[in-house]
């Protein structure tokens, strides 16, 4: 079970969140127009990587806020995690 | 009866409390303290099993967890057991055991015919003999393999026990306590660190409770006794025994299980049974230890033959003689000790040592006390059956490849040392990638992954002063770290016999002319020969050679056998070790009952059960509840002997004739607040909320990116800046969290507020045209008249003191409203409507009224928002706003979403008005046509229209735009039926809503 670290409570246990999928995919601005190529790879192409990965939580048992963090998919080490309106840099 | 093979003195039990067991039928006694294994050893029985694949008797081998043979049947206050190791299980007043994998019984087992077979059960034996012919397998051939094999059978009946889970923070988590946990552990304590210590056995102390060693003037036990009643008295030392850490997993986490009862006869009142432990630790130590390796020869199974380790605890701990005629077989100093420790008790061991001409203080002393040590000499078979009678030795070349002449030497045991293993599990499971120590003929944790350090006779350190000297420094140097506090203890004075190098002899060859069975896994059945097969069929990778033989994959997960079955494919590969590499140890290091896996979470206690405020008045009045979701809901009120299908038809009819009331607290309500509440709702909801006025309330369905339905429900304006949203009860924590990732992620500069207040309301829908007529004397001083009240509205009012919100909404498609309370008040509202609507003939209906109602609307829900329909679908477009974009638009006008024959809602009618048509069956054109028969569309719902009396079906159908007054089959295999119906608007009750707005 991973131990993640919520920058607002601190490290808590992973069953305590909910995984959220990929953190660097931004939604396109409501009203813009849009190629259905853009479209499918915003609601549908995702890159399945080993490596660091910056991914969404929610702290659902917790805080209930959306945090960003920062794991290794092969070896499940976390490096650093952010709040919903921290950049990722 | 005597305990004939039980010394006059000695060991740790208690002599002065006898207790009585039963093994296959037979009564027996032992003492406190015992094993199971080794009360039986004492009183002379050694045959306890048989094997798994040969069903060829079996003895015991070692003494605790890495035990091949001695697996037994438990029964124990009324409750049975498989996979015991008897070696494991304490012994309790009234213990009964059975052998396993044996029938009629252990002394003459059918099965055992295997054993004469063997020719024919080679490696892959299973794989390719039960290949063809196809049809033999369900009948033939799986069942009588499962009734040959299997080591045991499960209950079948409720598990009264319970077992517990615990979470738990530490600094150090130390798994083992022999010299280098305790050690490591002290030191640690000592500097203030959160410490825990746990041993797997029922006693502290490991090795030291049976090596002649002395710690600071005492001897091994003494000083592991010392130090334990310490640490039991330091507030920051958990010390745990009967507590096995069988798995290490991510960031640090690792698992325990605690047998807390296992060795009472019963369980204690309000305790359990095991605990499962979650331990999260800033650091690990594993001091697990090492187990003694088999030397293979011929027959090397049979009872008798055992870890030279072993026969060594039975006499210190239990003062039990495993024979007394032994022989015992070694390539290093530590049979040496065994042989030694039987000679002191009046027993003449004779020692074969495959070594030429070693020399170190511990067989100088062996010399001294004139034992028989025959150098250079190997067993080259065990002789006899049930037990062992005799050997066959030989003198062997000094290349290990030639074998003297044989001779035969009369012996009741052979005591087998092949120099030891590190238990590296726990490393391994935590990441660290093993490296092979040429030293040691092992693999020994190298570099580590995770905060773990790996100590003592686990990292291939085999002398106590440098154990614990090592133990000692990483317990303080770790714990300094986080305590930031330094507590030295002084180095105690060790005193040990020094040993020399061990013999790098593991398999002694076959004898010309002889044929013998060496087996390497010795719970699998897994001998040198089915190796040899399988690398000759072409296996190489160690994993495909585990997996095609078995080896190393029965309950004992190859603790004994691992590294031989790798020498011997390195050997034969002519590799080295290292390049063959082990297999992958998984948790959990030996077998954890599914009860503590398990824990609390059982039955009804898998997930939490929510009630309304208003349960107990169900309760009162024969509500038959069904599970929604966590929830439970009344599903019809039962009169009389009514079945479901009379009392839901009698609830829904009463609603449109009258008025009936229903308990929807289980919607999920979101409120939301905030300036920018309109803007969130008009980007989250498909149709337009910038201009709902205060007091409205509007029905609203959100999308999800890709264009499907997520959920619907309404949202009603409480207030300038304040909305209450209403979702399905399935739905209600995944809206929330939707929003919350809109709010939160992708428009931050929304200032709104969202929050849950499912819990805070209990609700009430009172439906049916007398409605109105309830309402009013409800709120006497309130205008709920159609003009102040219209549909879709809504006020807030007094009811008899307590604020209630009303809102004109209707989802059965009668005139209908929506009662809020506070949840406190819920009950109170729920009597009042009930007697206020007694004179209009109210009745509570339940959730399958509920389906009826709004089925026969044409209403949708849960059934056709099933996750693959869009609005279209529903026949919602109407709501889906050209203005303006919202979550998911741009999905719908994808390709599939656009096409022209785009599946519809439709309703179904049976042709003969009578047939009911069940869910999910598949609609058809031709019910004759060949199979596979192309699928139309599917039943999402089904109910005994009470407006027309004949059953009503909704179906999502491919082109259902153009379907009605079409004749199609409804076929439902799984039924066997096949129905004729005529597909009809799924508006089938008041197509124009003229009801709800009257």
């Amino acid at each position: 079970m991973l131990h993640i670290k919520c920058p607002h409570c601190g490290m808590r246990s992973q069953n305590e969140f909910s995984y959220g999928g990929d953190a660097t995919v931004k939604r396109p601005e409501l009203g813009k127009e849009i190629s259905d190529q853009d479209w499918d790879n915003f609601v549908y192409n995702r890159k399945s990587l080993r490596g660091k990965h910056w991914e969404l939580w929610q702290h659902l048992s917790g805080c209930r806020q959306w945090i960003k963090v920062q794991r290794d998919t092969a070896t499940h080490e976390i490096f650093k995690t952010l709040k919903a309106n921290e950049e990722i840099s | 009866m005597t305990q004939s093979f039980r010394l006059e003195s000695g060991g740790l039990i208690n002599r002065d409390k006898k207790i009585s067991f039963k093994f296959n039928g037979k009564n027996y006694f032992g003492y406190e303290g015992d094993t199971l294994a080794s009360a039986l050893i004492a009183n002379g029985v050694h045959l306890i099993g048989r094997s798994f694949k040969y069903h060829r008797p079996r003895g015991f081998f070692g003494a605790g967890v890495d035990e091949p043979y001695a697996i037994v049947q438990l029964y124990r206050n009324g409750e049975t057991e498989p996979n015991i190791k008897a070696t494991e299980q304490e012994l309790f007043e009234g213990l009964e055991a059975k052998s396993v994998n044996c029938w009629p019984s252990v002394n003459f087992d059918v099965g055992a015919i295997n054993n004469f077979l063997k020719i024919f059960l080679p490696a892959g034996f299973y794989y390719k003999t039960f290949m063809w012919p196809k049809s033999f397998w369900y009948k033939i051939y799986e069942p009588f393999i499962r009734r040959a094999a299997g080591l045991g059978t499960a209950s079948i009946k409720h598990d009264k026990e319970r077992y517990e889970h615990k979470y738990e923070y530490c600094d150090l988590l130390i798994t083992g306590s022999g010299p280098s946990g305790l050690a490591s552990a002290y030191s640690a304590a000592k500097n203030g660190a959160k410490v825990i210590l746990a041993e797997d056995k029922s006693r502290f102390g490991g090795t030291l409770l049976t090596s002649e060693v002395n710690i600071g003037n005492q001897s091994g036990k003494e000083w592991a006794d010392s130090i334990i009643s310490e640490l039991k008295e330091m507030p920051n030392v958990t010390v745990k025994n009967r507590s096995q850490v069988f798995g290490y997993y991510d960031h640090n986490m690792l698992v325990m299980s605690e047998r807390i009862s296992d060795h009472l006869p019963k369980t204690k009142k309000f305790h359990p049974k095991q605990r499962l432990w979650y331990i999260r630790a800033k650091e690990v130590l594993i001091s697990s230890g090492s187990i003694e390796r088999p030397i293979v020869f011929g027959n090397n199974d049979t009872p008798g033959v055992m870890l030279s380790s072993a026969a060594k605890e039975y006499l210190k701990v239990y003062g039990v003689l495993v024979g007394k005629k032994p022989l015992v077989f070694t390539n290093n100093d530590s049979g040496y000790e065994t042989a030694i420790e039987f000679k002191k008790n009046g027993i003449d061991p004779i020692i074969l040592d495959t070594r030429k001409e070693p020399q170190s203080e511990i067989i100088e002393d062996a010399k001294n006390m004139n034992i028989n040590i025959k150098n250079s000499y190997v067993v080259v078979a065990a002789q006899g059956y049930k037990k062992v009678k005799s050997a066959d030795v030989a003198k062997i070349s000094d290349n290990k490849e030639e074998l003297g002449s044989i001779e035969n030497i009369e012996c009741d045991c052979i005591c087998v040392s092949g120099f030891w293993t590190p238990t590296i599990h726990l490393a391994s499971q935590s990441g660290n990638k093993t490296k092979f120590n040429e030293d040691i003929d092992a693999f020994v944790p190298g570099i580590p992954k995770q905060n773990e350090k790996t100590l003592g006779a686990a990292n291939g350190i085999y002398t106590l002063e440098e154990t614990l000297k090592d133990s000692f420094e990483k317990g303080n140097l770790l714990s300094k770290k986080i305590t930031n506090n330094e507590n030295k203890i002084s180095f105690p004075n060790v005193v040990e016999k020094k040993s020399t190098v061990h013999d790098k002899f593991w398999c002694v060859p076959l004898p010309k002319g002889k044929n013998y069975k060496r087996f390497l896994d010795f719970q699998n059945d897994v001998a040198v020969s089915d190796i040899e097969i399988a690398l000759k069929e072409g296996y190489r990778s160690i994993e495909h050679v585990k997996r095609y033989t078995t080896l190393g994959m029965a309950t004992d997960q190859g603790k004994t056998s691992n590294l031989n079955g790798l020498q011997l494919v390195s050997k034969i590969e002519n590799k080295v070790v290292p390049a063959v590499g082990h297999t992958t140890f998984r948790p959990p290091y030996s077998p954890v009952s599914i009860g503590a896996i398990v824990g609390r979470e059982v039955g009804k206690h898998s997930k939490p059960t929510r009630k309304s405020p208003m349960h107990s008045w169900h309760e009162k009045n024969n509500a038959v509840f069904v599970d929604a979701g966590v929830w439970l809901r009344p599903r019809y009120y039962k009169r009389g002997e009514e079945n479901l299908f009379e009392a839901s038809k009698r609830e829904a009819r009463n609603v449109r004739t009258n008025v009936g009331v229903c308990d929807v607290t289980t919607l999920g309500k979101i409120d939301i607040k905030g300036p920018d509440a309109a803007e969130l709702l008009n980007r989250v909801y498909t149709n337009a909320w910038l201009k709902l006025p205060v007091g409205k309330a509007r029905y609203g369905v959100m999308l999800r990116e890709d264009g499907i339905i997520m959920d619907d429900g309404t949202t009603t304006r409480i207030s300038e800046n304040h909305y209450h949203m209403t979702t399905t009860t399935a739905q209600a924590a995944n809206v929330l969290s939707h929003l919350e990732y809109y709010l939160q992620l992708v428009w931050p500069e929304l200032n709104v507020n969202v929050v849950s207040t499912t819990e805070q309301w209990a609700g009430a829908a009172i439906a049916g045209p007398k409605s109105r007529e309830v309402l009013k004397k409800l709120f006497p001083n309130s205008d709920v008249s159609n003009e102040s009240l219209p549909f879709m509205g809504y006020m807030e009012a007094d009811l008899f003191g307590v604020k209630a919100k009303i809102f004109r909404i209707s989802f059965s498609g009668e005139l209908a409203y929506e009662i809020n309370v506070e949840s406190d008040n819920g009950y109170f509202m729920w009597e009042k409507i009930i007697e206020a609507g007694e004179e209009f003939g109210i009745q509570p209906y339940g959730t399958e009224a509920l389906s009826i109602l709004r089925i026969e609307m044409g209403h949708v829900a849960g059934s056709e928002l099933d996750g693959r329909t869009i609005p279209y679908d529903n026949s919602l477009e109407g709501l889906l706003s050209k203005k303006k974009d919202f979550i998911g638009k741009r999905s719908l006008s994808r390709k599939a979403f656009a096409a022209e024959d785009r599946q519809r809602i439709v309703g179904v009618v049976p042709l003969d008005k009578k047939t009911s048509i069940p869910e999910g069956s598949h609609l058809v054109k031709d019910s004759n046509a060949p199979l596979p028969n192309p699928k139309l569309g599917y039943i999402s719902a089904s109910c005994w229209s009470v407006e027309y009396d004949n059953p009503f079906s909704l179906a999502i159908l491919k082109d259902g735009k153009n379907m009605i007054g079409k004749k199609l089959f409804v076929m439902s295999p799984l039924k066997n039926k096949v129905i004729p119906v005529e597909i009809v608007s799924s508006h089938y009750v008041d197509p124009k809503g003229e009801r709800v707005r009257s």
